[in-house]
């Protein structure tokens, strides 16, 4: 009768189960659902399939599927196309990781716990800052929630984003804000980079923070030294930077930079695209933010006989705790990404976390020189990381399409999001991309716009 | 005290040496360009991030040293309360790494992954069915990003209505902490709702609280203590007369998996966690998935782009006038939900109602088996879990955290405990239907065991866990002087 591999219930169980409920049949433990709202139907779902018919109708689904390991990608936009080491994925799949639930019985639970105090080391390395949590869902709402807090803590309601952030991120932060009424100011950009003049204009007494990107969404360096100095002038207002963490590998942490919140994505380590989640927000802060950061933190201390030991703490932040006083509703976070990222952030060590970010600096320099070479006007000319916009003389859904037939997946559109940025292409080019491979991709281009 | 160091299992930062990798990246073999190229010298990094320098040997060593600290549903049994620790399939981890669906770029033109949409929409659409609602989203992340967009698109519904006065948000006093804390994140203030002597919601107390300025009830059904809300018909109408909507929390939606339907009960918007009862694994804390469905007269506010099909063929439609906005960047975690499709194709429709009958059968069993020996404050049928008081022990001098850390030293992970906060010293238990009668039975008798403990031998008890990599914990040092990264001791 068992026709379900995970459901080992007997008929001989069942009966002796019921026999000590005393009760004849399973139906009676649901006699309590009024019979208005029973469902006396069979759902409309498809019917069960076994596993190799499954794993077979799935495989063919999943090829229909392009996908940056069979095609050479140039896209980008917040989603990287990384190195991946093996060791990531044999952890990640050790089942007593990714079957356990959030380590709430701290005394087998230590695993988990401490990889996520690693975790939270390590990107208080990367970005400089005091303290950071255990993981948010992913860098949008972890800067969404940033926005949030620190309208909170300045007890103002007006909060100022450039428009060079992550168009994505920026509608996140426009949904979260409509909860505790904060205005949000979208400050136009200059050569792809936030206009300052724009951003001292826009400051007042009542902003509660600045937001900015770096790199941006454009893959520009955004002058951080000169924001903060801006932003200086108000004493209350805060800093929120969200940065790619691999970038920080090269560039100077915004914590140096004054920095009171910084957020992000840590997908560029270790976690794989898989159509945009689950990926993995960090959020990092001050100590004088501490006890106002969501979601989870570990802290470390001892057992009863001085052994060291990790915890989850600081819990009268939230919301099992706290309930509607809680400094966020996040429960569920993104732990086994988090471990993802901190075994790849292991495996390229302080050097290879450096030399990934160069040799990203590298490829695409020689990208967008190549590409000059070939007669493209390049959009914003600023220092940048590893992706760059460039200017098409058709729609770039078409160049594309063209791209495509080549066996290239192009960069993003940026149409997409702005309309004044039609034709422009946003390109990126991680340390995964060959010589020969950019080399075609330009020629490919050149093909193209003729 | 002897040197603790010698004992202290050493962290990642510890094992490092300079000149080890743990990396292979190829050699540039394009030429160098000048990196600092318009770039002021203050934003090239000076400070190395201290990052450990291992090999790959060291590091598989250091992490599964790590897995083995740590109990998961495939180290033993895990009954903690709505949780739902059901087992993960395996097929589900094979599937979501197939490349055609781990490899996939957001911004892929939608032409080159109408695999990965098909099997969103079919799952959107199953999810549809399974709740009884008219059009499910898949971008929430996890089930209190869910709650909190499920409330944004009542109160955008509220207000599209000129009905700006519902500030309010009921939830009962056995509510999940994330109840009131997404009411409030989502701009509502959150008011209670009592439970009667049965641990349901109290309908008197209900009529009292509801009012003009309500703008929902939430409620989990069957509700935190495993009780099916009899009266679900009566609230629904109380609520909905008064011009609020409800909201159901599918924590627990493993009870009643074809047998009944949220949209039936008369709810407006239902979210649901994938990650407990459409087995999409805890990873220790998440990544989860907490897709969102809602009726015909909601479908509006749902957040922006929507999933659609049209002539055999998938697209987002983007032209949402009077959605919420996007809730999260791409599409939610799809990685999760391709092990929940997955889940829900391995068991189709017989098989998911055999998961609600055995969660509550195995549930029940355990209940009666152990009535006797613990307080049980609630004594009809439960359904896929069920709440006991550990108030007889603490009479004793055992408390409910002894007993949970007891259970440690027999193997196996305790119920969730002091949850519900209406129950003194409660123990949460949910068995799950992937668990065998010699599990349950096993457990059983483990937690009779320690209950005789508590009559002859309490210190055992109280002294416990005895057999764990660490005995307990300084919490209050922990949260007094917090420790939350590593530093490297000087010298």
């Amino acid at each position: 009768m068992a026709k379900y591999r995970y459901l080992p219930m007997t008929e001989d169980d069942k009966q002796a189960m019921l026999k000590t409920i005393g009760i004849d049949s399973t139906e009676e433990l649901f006699e309590d659902i009024p019979e208005k709202v029973r469902f006396r139907g069979k759902l409309n779902i498809k019917d069960a399939k076994s596993e190799p018919e499954l794993r077979k109708e799935l495989q063919e689904m999943a090829d229909k599927n392009i996908h940056t390991k069979s095609h050479v990608s140039f896209l980008g936009a917040g989603v990287y196309d990384h190195y991946i080491p093996a060791v990531v994925d044999h952890v990640i799949s050790r089942s007593e990781f990714y079957t356990a639930y959030t380590p709430y019985q701290p005394e087998i639970s230590q695993g988990e716990l401490q990889a996520i105090f690693e975790f939270q080391t390590m990107i208080c390395e990367l970005t400089g800052m005091e303290v950071a949590n255990s993981s948010m869902y992913d860098g949008g709402t972890a800067l969404a929630e940033a926005v949030n807090l620190s309208a909170g803590q300045t007890r103002k309601k007006k909060v100022i984003v450039s428009k060079t952030t992550h168009p994505e991120s920026l509608e996140v932060i426009q949904t979260y804000a409509k909860g505790p009424g904060i205005e949000i100011v979208e400050i136009a950009h200059q050569n792809g980079v936030t206009d300052l003049e724009a951003l001292k204009e826009a400051l007042d007494e009542d902003t509660a923070a600045v937001v900015i990107q770096y790199p941006n969404f454009f893959g520009q360096i955004e002058p951080l030294k000169e924001v903060k100095s801006i932003v200086s002038d108000y004493k209350k207002t805060m800093m929120i930077v969200s940065s790619n963490p691999l970038a920080l590998g090269y560039l100077t942490p915004p914590g140096e930079f004054g920095a009171d919140i910084v957020v992000g994505d840590t997908q560029v380590f270790g976690i794989p695209a898989q159509y945009g989640g689950p990926h993995c927000g960090y959020f990092a802060t001050t100590k004088k933010l501490m006890r106002k950061v969501p979601g989870r933190l570990v802290g470390q201390t001892t057992d009863e006989e001085g052994r060291r030991g990790f915890v989850l703490t600081l819990q009268a932040r939230e919301q099992h705790i706290r309930r509607d006083k809680a400094t966020s509703n996040i429960c569920s976070n993104q732990a086994l990404n988090a471990l993802a990222s901190s075994v790849a952030m292991t495996a390229l060590g302080k050097k290879g976390l450096k030399e990934m970010a160069v040799m990203n600096m590298h490829k695409a320099r020689y990208a967008k020189a190549k590409l000059e070479e070939a007669g493209f006007t390049i959009a914003y000319n600023g220092p940048f990381f590893n992706e760059f916009v460039i200017q098409l003389n058709q729609p770039v859904k078409e160049v594309n399409q063209k791209l495509l037939n080549k066996g290239m997946i192009g960069g993003y559109d940026l149409g997409r999001a702005d309309s004044r940025l039609e034709n422009h292409m946003l390109v990126a080019v991680t340390e995964l991309r060959t010589k020969a491979e950019i080399d075609q991709f330009v020629k490919e281009l050149g093909d193209i716009h003729g | 005290m002897a040197n603790i160091h010698q004992k202290d299992f050493p962290v990642i930062f510890e094992l490092s040496k300079e000149g080890r990798t743990g990396y292979s990246l190829p050699e540039l073999d394009v030429p160098e360009a000048d990196l600092s190229e318009g770039l002021e010298e203050s934003y090239i990094r000076t400070s190395e991030p201290d990052l450990p320098e291992v090999s790959e040997l060291q590091m598989m060593r250091h992490y599964t040293a790590l897995s083995k600290r740590n109990h998961g549903v495939d180290s033993g049994f895990y009954p903690l309360g709505s949780c739902t620790m059901k087992y993960n399939p395996k097929i589900n981890e094979d599937v979501a790494r197939f490349e055609g669906f781990s490899h996939i770029h957001p911004y892929q033109d939608e032409d080159t992954v109408q695999g990965a949409l098909e099997l969103m929409y079919d799952l959107q659409t199953s999810l549809a069915e399974i709740t009884g609602m008219a059009e499910v989203t898949l971008q929430p992340a996890a089930g209190a990003h869910g709650e909190w967009t499920g409330l944004m698109m009542i109160r955008a519904f509220h207000e599209a209505n000129g009905d700006t006065k519902r500030t309010k948000v009921i939830v009962p006093d056995s509510a999940h902490g994330t109840n009131p804390a997404s009411a409030t994140v989502a701009g509502f203030e959150a008011v209670t709702v009592k439970s009667d002597e049965r641990g349901l919601v109290d309908l008197e107390d209900l009529k009292k609280v509801v009012g003009e300025d309500t703008a929902a009830l939430m409620l989990t059904n069957p509700n935190t203590l495993g009780l099916f809300e009899e009266h679900i018909l009566e609230m629904a109408e109380i609520v909905h007369e008064a011009g609020g909507k409800l909201y159901y929390d599918g924590a627990n939606l493993n009870a009643i998996l074809g047998y009944a339907r949220p949209g039936d009960m008369g709810f407006d918007v239902v979210h649901l966690n994938l990650h407990k009862t459409f087995t999409g694994p805890h990873g220790g804390g998440g990544p989860g998935s907490g897709p969102v469905g809602v009726t015909e007269e909601l479908k509006p506010f749902l957040p922006k782009p929507i999933l659609a099909k049209k002539d055999g063929k998938y697209s987002f439609d983007h032209d949402r006038p009077q959605s919420i906005g996007r809730v999260k960047p791409y599409y939610g975690n799809f990685g999760i939900n391709v092990r929940a499709y997955t889940y829900i194709r391995t068991m189709g429709p017989d098989g998911l109602k055999q998961v609600s009958e055995y969660a509550v059968l195995n549930a029940n069993y355990m209940m009666r088996r152990l009535q006797e020996e613990y307080d049980l404050p609630f004594k009809q049928h439960c359904k896929h879990e069920f709440v006991l008081s550990g108030k007889k022990q603490k009479k004793l001098g055992v408390r409910t955290l002894d007993i949970a850390k007891r259970l440690l030293d027999f193997g196996y992970h305790p119920p969730t405990i002091y949850f519900p906060l209406i129950v003194e010293e409660a123990l949460m238990i949910e068995p799950t239907e992937t668990e065998t009668k010699e599990t349950l039975d096993e457990f059983v008798d483990a937690m009779i065991q320690i209950s005789q403990e508590a009559k002859e031998d309490p210190e055992v008890v109280q002294e416990a866990p005895h057999t764990t990599v660490v005995k307990r914990l300084d919490e209050t040092m922990a949260a007094r002087k917090p420790v939350l990264r590593y530093i490297k001791e000087k010298g």
